[in-house]
């Protein structure tokens, strides 16, 4: 079967900023395939070179087995496209608005179905500019999916949303690939891939850095657990260092996050060595490591930080 | 699927949705220039010319001249104790004329005679002056006055009006709608699909269309109710003239908005393109009062010509064949700005 998307070399620089910098990348039909990086990391300049909106410095893109230079018109109807920051006409009403860009394609979804569908039923008369933030976010992946497209792009789909809304977005985009649809998303939040994606790729300083499905990626760490713990008084990094079986130490919100391969072998170690050394333990628990770890195992920085 | 309406029409239709729904923009289209009509009108209404105002230096004579100039009722005199401080007030523009006796019945008349209301402020005073002083006209004469409908200033104004309005609402309205949604990124969105690029330029176009034909019939009307404006042409001309127009001044619109990334850079091209045409296209004045060299170019100007269709069709009552050089011009405007936006127009 065709691929969704094949990009080989991919090169896109502004001024001295290298945005995009040698990038490869296989999108499978009917996979969910997720880009993941902070911001910054070139995520939406790629997913823009694939949507054929930025031509590329280097290397080749081909959409369902089309380039962009001879098939363009043929690829923007069987692509669904939302784009990150931009705003749907605030005047216009929902219904409207999907009245419009069905308009657009030869073929596609009736705009009652796309709102019921994306449960924007109730606010069909309404207009744009007195939508939630989350409404309009669905709004824009029902003009996305007026034209039934084969390909979805999303960037960012839930990026500044409450967790509800994210939540009833996430159950929309799954439905949508159940029918055996493609989507290429990007995102900064691991726990967005690791509910919607097949497979992820790390993307950092324009290039994929690390890339499978978000088990694979885990499994690939060295130290596959995470021990999150707190003390009265605090334990410096030089004290927890000489601790066997410990891996990446990390702080967040005056806690320690500590990477371990074995947590058999170095929960007893933790509890000996902090007893030995007088600090009093407030807080601890274990969980198995996230993409949010294999991010910062291969980056060394979080993923959120802006 | 039957469900799917033209793209056109759709962007045409949601285009003026969008702008009814938006009423600071319907004020400036339709009661902005009622306004200005009428204030002008009423400025330059029917009235008897104002009194030039003259001086008269003072000297042995003086009370008798004062006397005799404002009975003609033409100048306004008033006293000035010395020449100095008349000449003074003439090089002010206080007056228009100074009046000094020089010998037994002898005057002198100080004026500039570059300025038309000092010409005539000495043909009235020395009229007024030697009639007083006994002077006797062989031809009895008889003034008929004429108040002709259609030679009058507002009748002058009222098409000039009806230009500037088509030439606003195109330029501003289609470049600000454009800028706007290309800075708010829509535009981009829409490129994503496979929408038609020139069928949204088309819509823009299209859009205005109805707003333009109302407005002119808003600003007709009140010119016909309010003022007597006479529409000597047909109807029809008239509605081909504001076609034309409003495709020629859509066009430019959307060639101004083609590139620019900002309201601000937009609102800067919109008055270079417009500046020049409020001055030289006969809006409030005629336009052949420019120097001869420059008419070339103020006729090739859209605003001139539609300004010139519009007074010879609503005040002269020609016919098409009549102005046909005027309407070639407004369509090859028209023609080459929607090309060539087409051509440049940065979508995102």
């Amino acid at each position: 079967m065709t691929p969704a998307i094949v990009c080989r070399g991919l090169k896109k620089h502004f001024g001295d900023v290298k945005a995009v910098d040698g990038l490869d990348l296989e999108v499978a039909s009917g996979e969910c395939f997720g880009l993941l990086g902070p911001n910054g990391a070139g995520k939406t300049t790629t997913i823009e070179i694939l949507e054929g909106l930025t031509p590329p410095d280097a290397g080749e893109v081909v959409i369902l087995g089309r380039r962009w230079g001879s098939h363009e018109r043929e690829l923007r109807e069987r692509l669904g496209i939302s784009l990150q920051e931009s705003r749907l006409t605030e005047k216009l009403t929902v219904a409207e608005t999907l009245v419009l860009f069905r308009s657009f394609y030869a073929r596609g979804r009736d705009p009652e179905q796309l709102m019921a569908d994306m449960s924007l039923e109730e606010k069909r008369d309404a207009r744009v500019g007195k939508l939630s933030g989350g409404q309009r976010q669905r709004l824009a992946v029902a003009c996305a999916l007026a034209g039934d497209p084969e390909l979805l792009f999303l960037d960012e789909p839930t990026t500044g949303l409450d967790p509800q809304s994210r939540l009833q977005l996430w159950e929309r985009i799954a439905a949508y690939k159940e029918a055996g649809r493609s989507v290429l998303l990007t995102t900064h939040y691991m726990e967005e891939a690791e509910r919607l994606c097949d497979r992820v790729a790390v993307v950092d300083h324009g290039r994929i850095i690390a890339q499978g499905t978000p088990a694979e990626l885990i499994a690939g760490l060295k130290a596959p657990h995470i021990i999150e713990f707190s003390t009265e008084p605090r334990v410096e990094d030089d004290f927890l260092a000489t601790i066997p079986g410990i891996g990446e130490r990390r702080q967040r919100d005056g806690r320690w996050l500590l990477a371990a391969a074995s947590l058999a072998q170095a929960v007893p170690a933790l509890l000996s060595a902090l007893d030995g050394a007088g600090a009093k333990l407030l807080s601890l628990s274990t969980h198995r490591s996230t993409l949010e770890d294999v991010f910062i195992a291969l980056t060394g920085r979080e993923l959120r930080d802006e | 699927m039957s469900d799917r309406q033209h793209p056109l029409a759709t962007l045409t239709k949601m285009r003026l949705l969008e702008f009814v729904r938006e009423p600071e923009a319907l004020f400036w289209v339709f009661a902005f220039p009622v306004l200005m009509a009428l204030v002008l009108g009423f400025a330059f209404r029917d009235r008897p010319p104002d009194p030039v105002p003259v001086g008269v230096v003072a000297g042995p004579s003086a009370a008798e001249l004062t006397q005799a100039l404002a009975r003609s009722g033409a100048v306004k005199p008033s006293a000035y104790p010395s020449l100095a401080g008349g000449l003074e007030a003439l090089r002010t523009g206080k007056i228009a004329l100074l009046v000094e006796e020089t010998g037994a019945l002898g005057l002198t008349y100080h004026f500039d005679r570059t300025r038309p209301d000092a010409r005539i402020a000495r043909l009235e005073v020395d009229d007024a002056v030697q009639r007083s002083r006994g002077r006797g006209d062989p031809s009895p004469a008889r003034d008929a006055l004429v108040h002709e409908k259609g030679s009058r200033y507002i009748d002058f104004l009222l098409p000039g009006i009806l230009g500037l309005n088509l030439m606003g609402t195109g330029i501003w309205g289609i470049g600000f709608a454009i800028v706007n949604a290309r800075l708010k990124k829509t535009l981009k969105l829409m490129v994503a699909t496979p929408m038609r690029k020139s069928d949204y330029l088309l819509a823009q176009m299209l859009s205005r269309f109805v707003f333009f034909v109302l407005e002119v019939i808003v600003i007709l009307a009140f010119g016909v109710a309010a003022f007597q404006v006479p529409v000597r042409g047909s109807f029809a001309l008239l509605g081909l003239i504001t076609v034309l127009g409003a495709l020629c001044f859509g066009g430019i619109g959307l060639l101004v908005a083609a590139r620019a990334r900002t309201l601000e850079a937009a609102n800067g091209l919109m008055n270079l393109v417009m500046v020049p045409m409020w001055l030289f296209s006969g809006v409030f004045f005629s336009s052949e009062r420019f120097p001869k060299a420059a008419q070339p170019f103020i006729q090739a100007l859209p605003l001139t010509a539609l300004n010139n269709a519009l007074r010879a069709v609503m005040l002269e009552g020609r016919a098409l064949s009549a102005i046909g050089g005027e309407l070639a011009i407004l369509a090859v405007w028209a023609l080459i700005a929607f090309a060539v936006a087409l051509k440049i127009f940065r979508w995102q």
